[in-house]
């Protein structure tokens, strides 16, 4: 039998707001030292209320407006209740059933085949303290507790693990166009839990439900639930239960491990929260936030295509990190419109590989735009060869140095007069006998080779074009 | 839980007072977390009614009501969630008045039940009502439930002793059977009074859903109280159980031990009411009886300016009369808590004596008309005696 994956993602994302979620506290904890962005009223101390932060509430609405969702506009928030050390109040104030945004999708593709995965809310809510364990007890830091948490579910229509990375890439992309978080996941501010279970094709009930946690990257999640989707099937092949229950992916050994049974589902006795009166979000306010939409991903990668004539694929590289896309863009303002695919080439190509080898972000990398597109004029004008601008990228990567300094300091000078290099050819000639007889057998490849050399000879200064030129006319044509 | 426990942040009404350069004489016992009607389930020992000492103050607010009548101080605080200002101060023949929800902030407030607690004033006459009122009333950022609407000078509603033009009905579901007869002949002579002050008085006023107001706040309240109370966990602050093996063990225990039986009555009454497959029955049933109540005092309200009632069924009990059969404890409020649960204004105010016990009158108002309950109350205190009655102490 045939089995289906089903896989339903929930995205914590922390919003980038001055303060807390529902108190004045800096929100910027990263640095700070233990409990020291806290208050009364993230401490939970008694007889404190909370206060909704209208900036949080402005980032979930401009993140469900990108995700498609309809935004309510009647919202409230509600108590979820249990009780463990890292909840200072003994109850979560979150979204139950009216979240800020609700019905929305967002695209995915995988290998050029686009699929709609539906979104069911997204809403808001405050981060819990984090505890560091001792060995025999735990310390408790407040500095997280109340920090605005959006998050967003997805409907249980993911079914397979690429495509679940892809609908975490895409979505972390929106976010970060957005500038709404950070969303690092290593950091923790762009977190992802999944629910996964598989199926007979063709069934409609679903089998046991696995939540699966501890995925700090998008490689772990795919790996996880890649893991997770065999352990079921097996399971099933070999007639063992699946169990509903949550398992923790543990990145070193590969492998989900469980966590905690949910037979008996978790009851969070959620109830409207007294201290808050429902917060209604009117049409004018709606509109206002939909005008701050930036231009999104999707949008953007389809402009490339149309106004820079891009490839599909390398329109959706481009523009699938917002500070790539934005990079790109200045190149060819500075370089020229019609000089857009050769950007392309060296933003994928080489200025990519020289990034990935040193992970780097293109945002940190001595290589600018303005070095980009003099290496692309410069190539275009025949100043410089392919190889020499090979040669700068690199020196600028490392110093970043100008490319006019590199061409000077390193003599890159492309030589297009031939007279320069006349007796040069002449020596290839004499010195590759074989490889001239060759050419004149009909063996085109020869003279490449005989160009090369004589490139070669140059320091990859000489024009090869004008080379191959001289060479055919030396050797008395084809 | 909290004896020990010293916040570091004053409450707003308290901020208030400070800046109107008010003097703290002390802080008054009370029902532990306000849970209660005779402040006998005071975490630390009970409270005398000065008029009898063998019987309570009435609660929760008991310690302010008792102060105040025993010339302790000139005013005193309370927080009302079921009639915890009210009740009290009808057994103590002061004046108590629970302001509209939203009329004062709760910031600093612990809380019981957050949807139905406000904060207000006990005093010896309505007067000191008033000027309260003016200190601690209005807007705070820090209460996103406190309304902001400007504070009138609530002491320009006290110019007037006549009430003519003023209607003022009598909701015939407080007079029913259960009430102390000389509870009822006292309010019965009040009313005639407000009449005589040129008051129109109407007795075609029913409340239908006043049988379920307790039924409903029983499930309300607590509900609530079982989040607010989540938080003495022993974590943070105030009492931990010392010695426990693990964290899971450290909250059973502190819980357990911290909390009296009352509060922990209702802590489980709440987590049950709000539990899966109870919550449509239980809480959601209650919410929708809150709207109906609501709707019962918004159809009589639109023809009067304000209901009369008594604010207790009974006078002071005894000590220890009701302290094992929590229903007739709970059915003590049975006037007061339909006010909290439509979050209107009421005020009591002495209203003479059954068996040499204060009785209280009860004036139930539209939200923000307090101005209106001042004016009936102070022209029907000019026009008695009962306020300037002393305990003899
Ligand atoms: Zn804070």
């Amino acid at each position: 039998m045939d089995y289906e994956t089903i896989i339903g993602l929930e995205v914590h994302a922390q919003l980038l707001t001055g303060s807390k979620m529902f108190c004045s506290c800096n929100a910027n904890y990263t640095e700070a030292e233990p409990n020291s962005h806290v208050c009364p009223v993230c401490l939970g101390m008694p007889g404190v209320l909370p206060v909704i932060n209208q900036k949080a509430v402005e980032y979930a609405m401009l993140s469900a407006l990108a995700l498609n969702c309809t935004v309510s506009e009647y919202t409230k928030f509600d108590r979820k209740n249990y009780n463990y050390p890292d909840l200072m109040k003994g109850y979560q104030i979150s979204q139950y059933d009216f979240p800020i945004g609700k019905h929305g999708w967002l695209t995915i593709d995988i290998n050029g085949n686009r699929k709609q995965v539906n979104i069911t809310r997204v809403h808001l809510e405050e981060d819990v303290a984090k505890l560091h364990h001792e060995h025999h007890y735990s310390r408790v830091d407040v500095n997280r507790a109340g920090l605005p948490l959006m998050e967003i579910v997805s409907e249980p229509e993911i079914s397979s693990p690429e495509e679940a990375r892809d609908y975490l890439m895409k979505l972390h992309s929106i976010l970060r166009y957005l500038g709404v978080s950070t969303c690092n996941m290593e950091d923790g501010s762009f977190r992802c839990d999944a629910n996964i279970s598989i199926r007979p094709i063709g069934c409609k009930e679903l089998m046991a439900k696995v939540e699966v946690k501890n995925m700090n990257s998008f490689k772990a999640v795919y790996q996880a639930l890649e893991y997770e989707s065999r352990r079921q099937r097996k399971a099933v092949k070999e007639g063992e239960p699946i169990f509903q229950e949550t398992r923790g992916w543990l990145d070193e050994k590969g492998e989900t491990v469980s966590q905690r049974s949910k037979e008996c589902a978790d009851d969070y006795r959620y109830f409207p929260e007294p201290d808050l009166p429902p917060l209604i979000i009117d049409k004018t306010w709606i509109a206002k936030i939909k005008e701050k939409l930036p231009e999104l991903p999707e949008a953007r990668k389809n402009r490339f295509v149309a106004q820079y004539g891009l490839l599909l694929h390398d329109a959706s590289v481009l523009t699938g990190s917002l500070k790539m896309a934005d990079y790109f863009e200045e190149c060819v303002k500075l370089a020229g419109k019609e000089r857009a695919k050769a950007a392309t080439t060296w933003i994928l190509g080489d200025l990519s590989r020289l990034l990935n080898a040193s992970g780097t972000g293109i945002g940190d990398t001595k290589v600018r735009p303005e070095h980009i597109a003099d290496i692309i004029k410069l190539t275009g004008k025949n100043t410089i060869s392919g190889p020499a601008a090979k040669t700068i990228i690199e020196e600028t990567f490392h110093t970043g140095k100008s490319v006019d300094d590199i061409i000077n300091d390193k003599d890159l000078r492309q030589v297009n007069d031939i007279s320069e290099i006349q007796d040069l050819i002449k020596q290839a000639i004499n010195d590759n006998p074989k490889a001239i007889s060759d050419y004149r057998a009909g063996k085109e490849q020869a003279l490449m080779f005989i160009t090369g050399q004589v490139v070669k000879a140059t320091s990859g200064r000489a024009n090869p074009v004008a080379v191959k030129e001289i060479l055919i006319e030396e050797l008395g044509g084809k | 839980m909290l004896e020990n426990f010293i916040p570091p942040y004053n409450a707003t009404v308290m901020e208030k007072f400070i800046s109107r350069n008010a003097v703290l004489v002390g802080k008054t016992n009370m029902d532990e977390f306000a849970m209660g009607s005779s402040t006998e389930n005071s975490a630390f020992f009970p409270t005398n009614n000065p008029w009898d000492t063998e019987r309570v103050p009435g609660g929760s607010s008991g310690g302010s009501a008792a102060g105040i009548a025993a010339d302790e101080a000139i005013c005193a605080l309370g927080s009302d969630t079921g009639g915890s200002i009210r009740q009290p101060a009808s057994f103590c023949n002061v004046v108590g008045l629970k302001p509209t929800y939203g009329r004062v902030s709760r910031f600093g407030l612990i809380a019981f039940a957050s949807s139905l607690d406000q904060i207000g004033p006990i005093t010896k006459d309505v007067t000191d009502c008033a000027l309260v009122m003016n200190a601690i009333a209005g807007h705070d950022p820090m209460d996103s439930t406190a309304v902001d609407r400007p504070v009138p000078d609530y002491t320009s509603a006290l110019s007037n002793r006549e009430l003519k033009g003023l209607r003022i009905g009598v909701p015939r579901e407080y007079f029913a059977e259960g009430m102390q007869t000389g509870v009822t002949s006292a309010i019965e002579a009040a009313i005639k009074k407000l009449e005589e002050l040129g008051a129109e008085v109407g007795r075609d006023v029913s409340l239908p859903h006043t049988k379920y107001a307790l039924a409903a706040y029983y499930i309300i309240a607590p509900s609530e109280a079982s989040a607010n109370l989540s938080r003495y966990d022993g974590v943070k602050y105030g009492f931990r159980y010392p010695g426990a093996a693990n964290a899971i063990e450290s909250t059973e225990k502190t819980r357990q031990f911290g909390f009296g039986p009352e509060v922990k009555r209702r802590i489980m009454l709440g987590t049950y009411a709000l539990s899966a497959g109870y919550y449509d029955a239980y809480y959601l049933k209650a919410q929708k009886i809150r709207t109906l109540i609501k709707q019962d005092f918004d159809n009589a309200l639109q023809k009067y300016d304000a209901l009369v009632t008594p604010t207790s069924p009974t006078t002071a009990f005894k000590m220890g009369e009701k302290t094992d059969d929590p229903l007739q404890m709970y059915l003590s409020d049975i006037c007061t808590l339909p006010a909290n649960i439509a979050g209107i204004p009421a005020i009591s105010v002495p209203a003479g004596f059954a068996d040499n016990l204060p009785v209280g009158m009860q004036l139930m108002g539209k939200a923000f008309s307090e101005e209106t309950l001042l004016r009936i109350a102070y022209a029907y205190e000019q026009a008695t005696d009962w306020h300037k009655r002393k305990p003899a102490l």
